[in-house]
């Protein structure tokens, strides 16, 4: 189950510098990306951070301006047909046929799949409890996602694309999103890639992320490691600092006075050693979740909000 | 088998099932020779990663607490007592530390704070 260490596979998806720029607005800024077979990897970010951009390169709908984009060793734009039929895709914006009915979308969307598999379409048309004679245009938001990600997911793809899974859906709804990435990936050899800016979503399934802010990628790492080299530490020094104290370490402080809260990044050994330096003594250290971490790394105040 | 998962304070999940089956065990909740839920099923139901469920399995093998059995099972380990004292202790350490910061926050003294705990262990006898 873990072929993300021990297999001699080549990684799924590989983007190297690629770059992209919308008439003076760059939107893609030297990206590199590896993600290994049988990983769920996540891809964190503001809306306008470049995700959806990013996920367009990878299904060969944008043509990479500079760098390269690699999908199961092959390039997606010269041979669409070769790595679509691998892929199973659901659009953020669910572009699905509004005038078919449910059974419709099914039958139609099974042409174009040599290895699609009828018996799991109609499990999971039961399990997500779709009427097939309804029209899609009358679906709601939650049905819509779940016909999308039917679809999606019926051919048994190598690879499945999610792009914003959960946007604007219901709890129940997003529970059963992530219950279908966990079963994809939990199929032997099956890889899962999406985004989200909805962090413990990301947190909760992804084995590696990726943090894309203004186009760039600012982190990215196994989700384990990240979460383990970054932490949180409380000094109190024994006079009032008219100003923050700086470390290299220090991704963000915040406090006043006497006591400062560093968001941290790297071995506790040495940022102990320095906290004494500067004076200091630790007087409190917590762990930091995903989200403390990415809004650290934006180093802007703004939070990333669900958009329910 | 009740694991509670929280992706927001921080701890790695591999870790929060650790933790968490390491104190069924100390506490007698779950029992030697009983059998674990399988990889896949565990994944399923706390809806996190089969990877991280596997890496906690094997981190709980690693520390001696479960074998897998048959290649398939995993069972909780019926070699000697469920948890070492060192380790029941490491958990009730993370707690105490816990409880000291509260009391120096509060300012309340050790041999007060010693004396609250006896009296509540009193109350909870009675």
């Amino acid at each position: 189950m873990n072929s993300s260490t021990n297999s001699p596979n080549p990684p799924v998806i590989v983007i190297q510098g690629l770059s992209r720029r919308f008439k003076s607005k760059l939107a893609l800024d030297a990206v590199n990306l590896n993600v290994e077979r049988g990983q769920v990897f996540g891809l964190v970010g503001a809306n306008g951070a470049g995700k959806t951009t990013l996920i367009k390169h990878i299904l060969g709908l944008l043509k990479a301006e500079s760098g390269s984009v690699r999908v199961f060793g092959l390039d997606p734009v010269a041979d669409p047909v070769a790595v679509l039929s691998r892929v199973g895709f659901l659009s953020e914006d669910r572009d699905l046929p509004g005038w078919m009915r449910v059974d419709e979308l099914i039958r139609y969307t099974r042409a174009f799949h040599r290895g699609w598999d009828t018996a799991y379409a109609e499990r999971l048309r039961e399990q997500f409890q779709l009427d097939p004679a309804a029209r899609i245009k009358h679906l709601s938001r939650g049905e819509l996602a779940k016909a999308g990600l039917l679809v999606a997911l019926a051919h048994r793809p190598e690879l499945l694309v999610l792009d914003e899974p959960s946007s604007g859906l219901d709890p129940v709804v997003r529970r059963e999103m992530l219950e279908a990435i966990v079963r994809t990936v939990a199929d032997e050899g099956r890889t899962v890639f999406f985004s989200s800016h909805l962090l413990d979503e990301i947190e909760r399934v992804s084995d590696c992320v990726a943090m894309m802010v203004s186009g760039s990628v600012v982190l990215q790492g196994r989700l384990d490691e990240i979460l383990e080299s970054h932490f949180r530490l409380t000094l109190r020094f024994p006079a009032p600092l008219p100003a923050p104290p700086s470390l290299a370490s220090f991704l963000h402080v915040s406090g006043s006075g006497l006591e400062w809260t560093a968001l941290c990044n790297g071995a506790r050994g040495e940022l102990e050693a320095a906290a004494a330096r500067l004076g200091a003594r630790i007087v409190d250290e917590t762990a930091a979740s995903l989200d403390e971490i990415f809004l650290a790394r934006v180093g802007s105040e703004r939070s990333v909000k669900p958009e329910v | 088998m009740q694991l509670h998962i929280s992706p927001r304070d921080g701890v790695p999940i591999y870790r929060q099932i650790v933790d968490q089956v390491k104190y069924l065990v100390g506490s007698g909740r779950l029992v030697p020779g009983e059998e674990l839920p399988t990889i896949r099923a565990l994944a399923e139901q706390l809806v996190v990663n089969p990877n991280t469920v596997a890496r906690a399995y094997a981190e709980l093998e690693h520390a001696g607490l479960v074998t897998k059995r048959h290649g398939s099972g995993t069972y909780i380990s019926d070699a000697g007592s469920p948890l070492k004292r060192a380790e029941k202790l490491k958990i009730l350490a993370r707690r105490a530390d816990a409880l000291l910061a509260d009391a120096q926050h509060l300012e309340v003294e050790l041999s007060e704070l010693i004396d609250l705990v006896r009296e509540r262990h009193k109350a909870m006898q009675s």
